[in-house]
């Protein structure tokens, strides 16, 4: 049992940028832009300590360019390439997976496709065939698609009963009403079940294109044989003709929405109109979120609602840059009796935060944590290649790597207080509460 | 799966079992250990164990407590996982509130969590800053200072904890129930977080008196891994650590089980119920009383079970007889008195749980007859030490690993020696290990249903 913030992601909170970036402290970290002979493009953390590689990639696209009809399509074929592909029906692929140890994983939220791979370094060129059978070549043969809908299906009658995916899926519901991110982006149950081999096959042929890709590689692997293996597993792959423009959408939010249930705890989710990732604020606005909320026991959010009144286990908020929204959200859940008390003090914590600002002392804090921090999340292949591939997603360039932290360090307290008065309109919440909150 | 934030500090126990179920090495491979800490003993008692990762400038600093809830007296049922909370409500030098605000200041990290067997606290931070966070947590292992201004207040977090959790979960509450009758005497067989009417009645004197009986350096043991050697932290651990007084533990002492002579069910009903589901559980040997088991086996065996999408259980009831949808298998050994074999199953839509539980039934009755293949024990076996390899990537997962070790009554070697035992498993011994634990009269089998509302 931790004692600590454990958050609630929603399948969209998934998304939720990264803010990769860099500090002197990183300069062990060399990343490497590497083109494969056949022209595919990929980023490389080269570290020999070890003997494996990860491999993080992603088709830019995902869930909301599933068409009307059949939402939940790259929910579904994120969990079907890899059973059964080129002549390797689905058992033999998983045990060929298994007998080397190869983990592959794929996973499609609302703006990408994402696709991860781990292999010890004797098995790489095994790895790379074995991936670019699934991207290529999956069978989606009858019974593992009908094995694997029966699972999606399981999957989201749970969701039904989930207090926390319930307060999520209305959420954006309400908050997205005519724009795909107001759609549960794992489908919804008669849809799925309509779904087709045809479907699956037309959507890895629209989607799995070179012009949509970003990859990262961080591990026991040099350039040169990285490039072949690239081609290996991509080259195959046509070149697409690029994803289309995406306009900004606004949330509609001034809203509040009751779902009641029979539990203990209410459950809360909130928000209101973030920014973009490109939004020149996007950087204060995330100073100023990780003193509202996002910094745990250094956040107002916990001092005032869990440490002094232990109305809550858990209370936070974060920067959600979506594609085509930008987003501010988060949550809260407290005993039925008190949930009332709760919203109050949340919207007065964001309304002192709108008007009266941030300290000298707090913008500081803010800065040594955001600044000391961040190698910390460079310590492992994994995380190394996650964090530049969400790099990448961002459209930000491996240089930012050594810029971050002194665009953190440049924010002043204006910046933090102006961002504060653009973003925390307080009477505009968005709040979706699910229980059976009293006050 | 993009990077995000790093914002979800979630040590469930389940991520720990998971963890330590999952490591395994690469000494399977090669003449080399697969690795190789270092370790030393400071005067007073306390253990440190060096986990040298040279590849980031960071370390992670963790110190656990050989107490855990499993340790709890009678009717205080929490209160270590209570205490855990309360250890950061300030000492002598740090006022209430402050001790995860100054470890963020220094750029770093900090969590704690509770088991049965196990208090651990842990921050990360960049090698320079470690001597402060040493300081921090030394001193709270001596310093403590607790009022009701700031312990009844957690008191109500710890609730609220309780009912994310569990309360608002029916599956999390039938796992309660699970654990609490495999158990007639053991505390395994109580929540860590513990009952709410218990836990309503916890103070600042139950917390103080667990705290003064169990914490001290002799209980402890210090692990750092990270961009360190043992020769750099020693002088470290020596200047904050060492000077602490020993405590005096008294002997571990906890009440054994009686033999198990019937099997034991359970059904439960819930109208949250959104999957029925159907579950079993088999006291097991743990590594610690081997009890004439074999958990090296039972690794391998609940690996072939039910390990993966190529696992019997999958296979026979998911892929060809498709009236599941999801099925696993786990052995925790990892535990200083018992360990246990768990199986798990849900049900396709429109099929029963007694058809599962019937073809779960033969499966097992197959095993126990026939054995298991050469070929599948060598597919678990190349499983568990590629993990062991991966585990290796993050040096907080290896501090984890280590730690949960220790606590469990096993020594470092223990760990290093792993996967040299793991390779030595045979197609026999799994068999012999399947028929030493899976014996009906010591199970505990339980089903979940949804309740109709009337």
């Amino acid at each position: 049992m931790p004692r600590a913030r454990y958050r609630m992601f929603s399948a969209l909170a998934a998304l939720f940028a990264v803010m990769v970036l860099s500090t002197p402290s990183l300069a062990a970290l060399k990343v490497q832009r590497v083109t494969s002979p056949g022209g595919i493009k990929a980023w490389l953390a080269e570290e020999h300590a070890l003997p494996m590689i990860v491999m993080n990639f992603a088709f830019r696209g995902g869930a909301k360019l599933d068409p009307p009809g059949r939402l939940g399509l790259a929910n579904l074929a994120a969990s079907t390439i890899d059973e059964g592909a080129g002549e390797m029906d689905s058992q033999a692929f998983q045990t060929r997976l298994e007998e080397l140890a190869i983990q592959l994983g794929f996973q499609a939220d609302q703006d990408a496709f994402h696709g991860r791979m781990k292999t010890l370094t004797q098995n790489r060129a095994e790895a790379f065939r074995l991936l670019k059978l699934a991207l290529g070549a999956p069978r989606f043969d009858e019974e593992p698609v009908a094995r694997i809908k029966a699972q999606i299906l399981a999957g989201l009658r749970a969701d039904e009963e989930d207090p926390q995916t319930i307060a999520s899926k209305a959420w954006f519901a309400a908050a997205f009403p005519d724009h795909p991110y107001g759609r549960p982006d794992k489908g919804e149950a008669d849809q799925v079940k309509q779904i087709s081999a045809s479907d699956l096959r037309q959507f890895i042929k629209s989607q799995f294109t070179r012009d949509r890709l970003v990859i990262t590689v961080a591990g026991d692997i040099g350039a040169k044989e990285l490039g072949r293996l690239l081609d290996e597993a991509f080259g195959g792959l046509p070149e697409g003709s690029g994803a289309a423009p995406s306009a900004p959408v606004a949330p509609q939010v001034d809203q509040n929405i009751l779902i009641e249930r029979e539990i203990p705890q209410t459950v809360i989710m909130f928000g209101l109109p973030g920014m973009l990732r490109k939004d020149p604020d996007f950087i204060p606005a995330y100073v100023m979120n990780y003193i509202l909320g996002g910094g745990g026991f250094s956040s107002r959010l916990t001092t005032e609602i869990r440490e002094k009144r232990g109305l809550a286990y858990s209370v936070y908020s974060y920067l959600m840059p979506l594609e085509q929204s930008g987003l501010f959200v988060g949550g809260v859940a407290t005993q039925n009796e008190r949930a009332g008390e709760t919203v109050r003090l949340l919207r007065q914590e964001l309304k002192r935060l709108r008007d009266k600002g941030v300290t000298g002392k707090e913008l500081e804090d803010a800065k040594t944590y955001l600044t000391g921090s961040f190698p910390l999340r460079f310590d492992s292949n994994a995380k190394i290649a996650a964090q530049l591939n969400g790099l990448q997603l961002e459209d930000l360039d491996a240089d930012y790597l050594e810029r971050r932290n002194d665009l953190i360090r440049a924010v002043t307290r204006e910046d933090v207080n102006r961002v504060a008065r653009r973003l925390l309109n307080v009477e505009n919440l968005l709040v979706v509460s699910v229980g059976q909150p009293a006050g | 799966m993009a990077g995000g934030e790093q914002h979800c500090k979630r040590f469930g126990l389940t991520a720990i079992l998971l963890a330590v179920l999952q490591f395994a090495v690469a000494g399977a491979l090669s003449a080399r250990p697969w690795v190789e800490p270092e370790s030393f003993t400071l005067k007073n008692g306390m253990k440190v164990i060096v986990l040298p990762d040279r590849r980031a400038p960071v370390v992670t600093h963790m110190v656990w407590y050989k107490a855990g809830a499993a340790d709890e007296p009678p009717g205080k049922s929490g209160i270590a996982h209570f205490l855990e909370h309360l250890m950061f409500k300030g000492t002598e030098k740090i006022p209430p509130g402050e001790f995860s605000k100054i470890v963020a200041r220094l750029g770093g990290n900090d969590n704690a969590f509770t088991s049965y067997d196990y208090t651990a606290y842990f921050q990360r931070v960049a090698l320079d800053k470690l001597p402060q966070v040493m300081e921090m947590e030394a001193g709270r292992m001596e310093h403590l200072r607790l009022t009701d201004a700031v312990v009844l207040p957690e008191r109500d977090v710890i609730l609220e904890e309780r009912n994310s959790r569990i309360d608002n979960n029916p599956e999390s509450l039938f796992s309660e129930q699970m654990e609490a009758a495999q158990y007639l005497s053991h505390p395994y067989g109580r929540p860590v977080i513990g009952w709410r009417h218990e836990m309503q009645q916890l103070t600042s004197a139950d917390a103080l008196a667990y705290y003064r009986r169990y914490y001290g350096p002799d209980n402890a043991v210090l692990i750092v891994a990270g961009d360190i050697d043992a020769e750099s932290l020693r002088p470290l651990a020596e200047k904050y650590y060492g000077v602490i007084a020993p405590r005096g533990i008294p002997a571990h002492v906890r009440p054994l089980e009686p033999p198990q002579l019937a099997a034991r069910r359970l059904q439960m009903q819930d109208p949250r119920v959104a999957l029925p589901a159907w579950r079993r559980t088999f006291l097991a040997p743990s590594y610690n009383r081997r009890e004439g088991g074999d958990p090296e086996a039972l690794e391998v065996l609940s690996q072939i079970v039910g390990g993966g999408s190529t696992s019997r259980l999958y296979r026979a009831l998911v892929v060809e007889k498709a009236i599941a949808s999801a099925v696993s298998a786990s052995y925790h050994g990892f535990a200083r008195d018992y360990g246990q074999f768990g199986l798990h199953a849900i049900p396709r839509s429109g099929q029963s749980l007694s058809a599962l539980e019937t073809e779960i039934d033969a499966l097992l009755a197959d095993v126990l007859k026939n054995g298991v293949t050469a070929e599948e024990v060598a597919r678990a076996k190349t499983q568990l030490v590629a993990a062991a390899v991966y585990a290796q990537d993050s040096q907080q997962t290896m501090a984890q690993i280590f730690g949960e070790v220790l606590m469990s009554g096993r020594s470092i070697e223990d760990v290093v020696a792993w996967p040299d035992r793991i390779a030595q498993v045979t197609p026999e011994r799994v068999a012999e290990a399947a028929r030493h634990v899976f014996k009906p009269e010591r199970s505990v089998t339980g089903t979940l249903l949804k309740a109709e509302k009337n």
